[in-house]
């Protein structure tokens, strides 16, 4: 079973009449564990895939199975059931509640999970270390740098364990050390079994995934391995 | 969910835009204050009014003329003038075989003019009324003496003042054996009143009486009685003297026995049921304008709600990227809105009290007799019609929320 099974996905907008197609004929697997970029220029339709396939938005056509369960079939309220529980994400530009504490930012998806019972702040305790951001967890969002907010958008991403992380141009807004230090940690995630999906316009930071899905157009133009892997800080680990 | 993660969240976000909480909630206040303000002060006027028709006493009859419906007020209460009822219908009343229960009755013909005294001059109500009213409502003299039984319908030009009065037109002179000109007749001043304190409608110390033929005769050129007062001997009496009355008048008016009467009959009680009703009706009348700035305040709430959903779509869109459904969305505005009510709820309902026991205050040093009440209801009534409204005008803005797709909103700038 795959993780996610994309065929012949399609995305049309229509805005004020005019129709603009965002995404065509996509037909790929991703599997439980990989580290997948998905990569190409600015309106390749990159992120309106990642949209999709995060559940965020739906598609006009194809299939998309998630766990092999159709969820183009589902309701809002399902879908929202399932990326509390199977998709954490990474914005570009972070999207932490201002004037929140870290603690709470990252507390924000156990608040919707249905089951959630009583070991909360462990759990939001771990996430944060594990982006060893626990003597900041006081802090409110606004006190932090670009990329201790981008590390307390990770921790509030892992905090439900979810299967996969879609990371939108998690490096985007950041300077080339931070942006480094945020692949290194999605690198560990990965290697501690999660399934990351990173969406980026460059090369460079496509290179930390393991295979890299090129688009162009709205169409999927190459999906190859990479067989010279960057890792991020060698001979250092932001995870704990 | 549990339910103290919106109301956590709640509390951050009213208090990130203090202003904006205040001021809705400032609304909120003024619509509850105005209701609790409104029955409170509903309340106690009529409780005066029915208390004072109370004090009257029990054991009287108003004969009124004109036909009126059971319950409602008489035609004459509506400013409608009849003539039906005379003097000779008071000297029949008189006739003890007649009424055999009836202590004292009067005639009431009631007029306005000016009464002037040397240099003084006044606009003044007077009233031309029988000598049993000293009996019947229940006034003493402080000083001089009432109208003398032969003076009812001799002319006589013999006036009694109310204390107010007297104190306008004298000062501090003795008005007895004065003459005062009242509508450029000139009267000799017999009687001064002692102060009986304002009445609901109207103050009899503002008053002054005359006989009820002068006052006809020669102040209003009438022949009829606006009204006649009876006291009974007896309140378990009372029932049997009404339709003893009624057949007298009946008779003496050559009505038919289907024919509807043209007087109208009420014992104080009945006074009392029927006032009752009348101020019931001005109360829930001012309650509905008082409503009206609550609905206002309601609208206020909606605004603001509205405003704060446009000023949150990226975090409405980021809450529900991390899983939060409609329903969880439509439960944090709707705390919200209800924050906001509970807490203006509660400070209006102080405000409202506040104010009406320092109206009651001012009214009781004006000489009222004046009673602080808040009624429970008005408390309820407060608090739940704000806690609706919270509900009601929050409701659309939670739901435009809830629609929010969480994609559109973490693209919105």
């Amino acid at each position: 079973m795959s993780l996610i099974t994309v065929s012949n996905l399609e995305k049309t907008y229509h805005n004020e009449g005019v129709e603009t197609k965002a995404l065509s004929s996509a037909t790929f697997r991703i599997e439980k564990g990989e580290f997948i970029s998905i990569m190409g220029p600015s309106g390749s339709g990159k992120s309106t895939l990642m949209q999709i396939l995060g559940l965020l938005d739906r598609a006009t056509g194809g299939t998309y199975l998630l766990e092999d369960k159709d969820v183009t079939k589902f309701t809002d309220d399902e879908l929202a059931r399932l990326r509390n529980k199977k998709i954490g994400f990474v914005f570009q530009a972070f999207n932490l509640l201002p004037k929140t504490s870290v603690y709470e930012n990252v507390e924000l998806p156990l608040l919707y999970d249905d089951k959630q019972i009583e070991d909360n702040e462990q759990k939001v305790l771990s996430a944060i270390e594990a982006v060893d951001m626990t003597h900041r967890k006081e802090y409110l969002s606004s006190q932090l740098s670009g990329g201790e907010k981008q590390r307390v958008a990770i921790a509030r991403a892992l905090v439900n364990n979810p299967e996969i992380i879609f990371a939108d141009e998690p490096t985007g807004n950041l300077d080339s050390k931070s942006g480094l230090q945020v692949i290194a940690i999605l690198q560990e995630l990965n290697d501690n079994g999660h399934t990351i999906v990173l969406v980026t316009h460059e090369t460079y930071t496509a290179e930390h995934a393991k295979r890299i899905l090129s688009m162009k157009d709205g169409q999927i133009i190459g999906d190859t391995l990479v067989t010279n892997r960057r890792i991020a800080k060698e001979g250092e680990t932001f995870l704990k | 969910m549990k339910l103290s993660d919106p109301l956590k969240i709640s509390y951050r976000t009213l208090s990130a835009s203090k202003l904006r909480f205040f001021l809705t909630v400032l609304g909120v206040v003024i619509g509850v204050a105005s209701v609790i303000l409104v029955m409170a002060i509903g309340a106690s006027a009529q409780k005066l009014v029915l208390s004072q028709i109370e004090n009257v006493g029990s054991n009287l009859i108003a004969i009124l003329p004109g036909a009126s419906e059971e319950k409602g007020p008489p035609a004459s209460v509506l400013g409608v003038v009849t003539t039906s009822l005379t003097y000779d219908d008071l000297e029949a009343l008189r006739v003890r075989r007649n009424v055999p229960h009836l202590s004292a009755v009067s005639g009431y013909v009631t007029g306005t003019g000016t009464a002037e005294f040397q240099s003084t001059s006044l606009e003044a109500s007077f009233q031309g009324v029988s000598p049993d009213l000293i009996g019947i409502e229940n006034i003493h003299l402080a000083s001089g003496r009432f109208f003398f039984p032969e003076e009812e319908m001799d002319l006589s030009r013999v006036m009694v003042l109310g204390a107010t009065r007297a104190k306008e037109l004298f000062a501090d002179r003795n008005p007895i054996g004065e003459t005062v000109t009242l509508k450029k007749i000139s009267f000799k001043v017999i009687g001064v009143l002692e102060e009986r304190g304002s009445a609901a409608f109207s103050s009899p110390d503002d008053l002054i009486y005359v006989p009820l033929g002068t006052a006809q005769k020669l102040l209003l050129g009438i022949n009829y009685l606006n009204f006649a007062r009876a006291k009974i001997d007896n309140p378990l009496n009372i029932e049997r003297s009404i339709a003893d009355m009624s057949i007298l008048l009946r008779k003496r008016h050559d009505m038919k026995d289907n024919e509807e009467s043209d007087f109208s009959i009420r014992s104080t009680e009945a006074a009392l049921g029927i006032l009752t009703t009348i101020t019931d009706i001005l109360k829930y009348f001012l309650l509905a304008i008082a409503s009206i700035s609550l609905l206002v305040g309601g609208v206020g709430i909606m605004n603001s709600m509205l405003i704060s959903v446009s000023q949150r779509v990226r975090e409405v869109g980021l809450r529900k990227a991390v899983g939060a459904q409609k329903n969880h969305i439509i439960l944090q505005f709707l705390i919200e809105s209800s924050f906001i009510t509970i807490v203006g709820g509660i400070i209006g309902i102080v405000c409202g009290v506040l104010v009406a026991y320092l109206a009651s205050i001012i009214l009781i040093k004006l000489g009222y007799d004046w009673q602080f009440l808040v009624p429970l209801s008005s408390l309820a009534i407060g608090f739940s019609v704000s806690f609706i409204i919270g509900i009601v005008f929050g409701l659309y803005p939670a739901i435009k929320a809830s629609r929010i797709s969480p994609m559109e909103a973490l693209r919105y700038e």
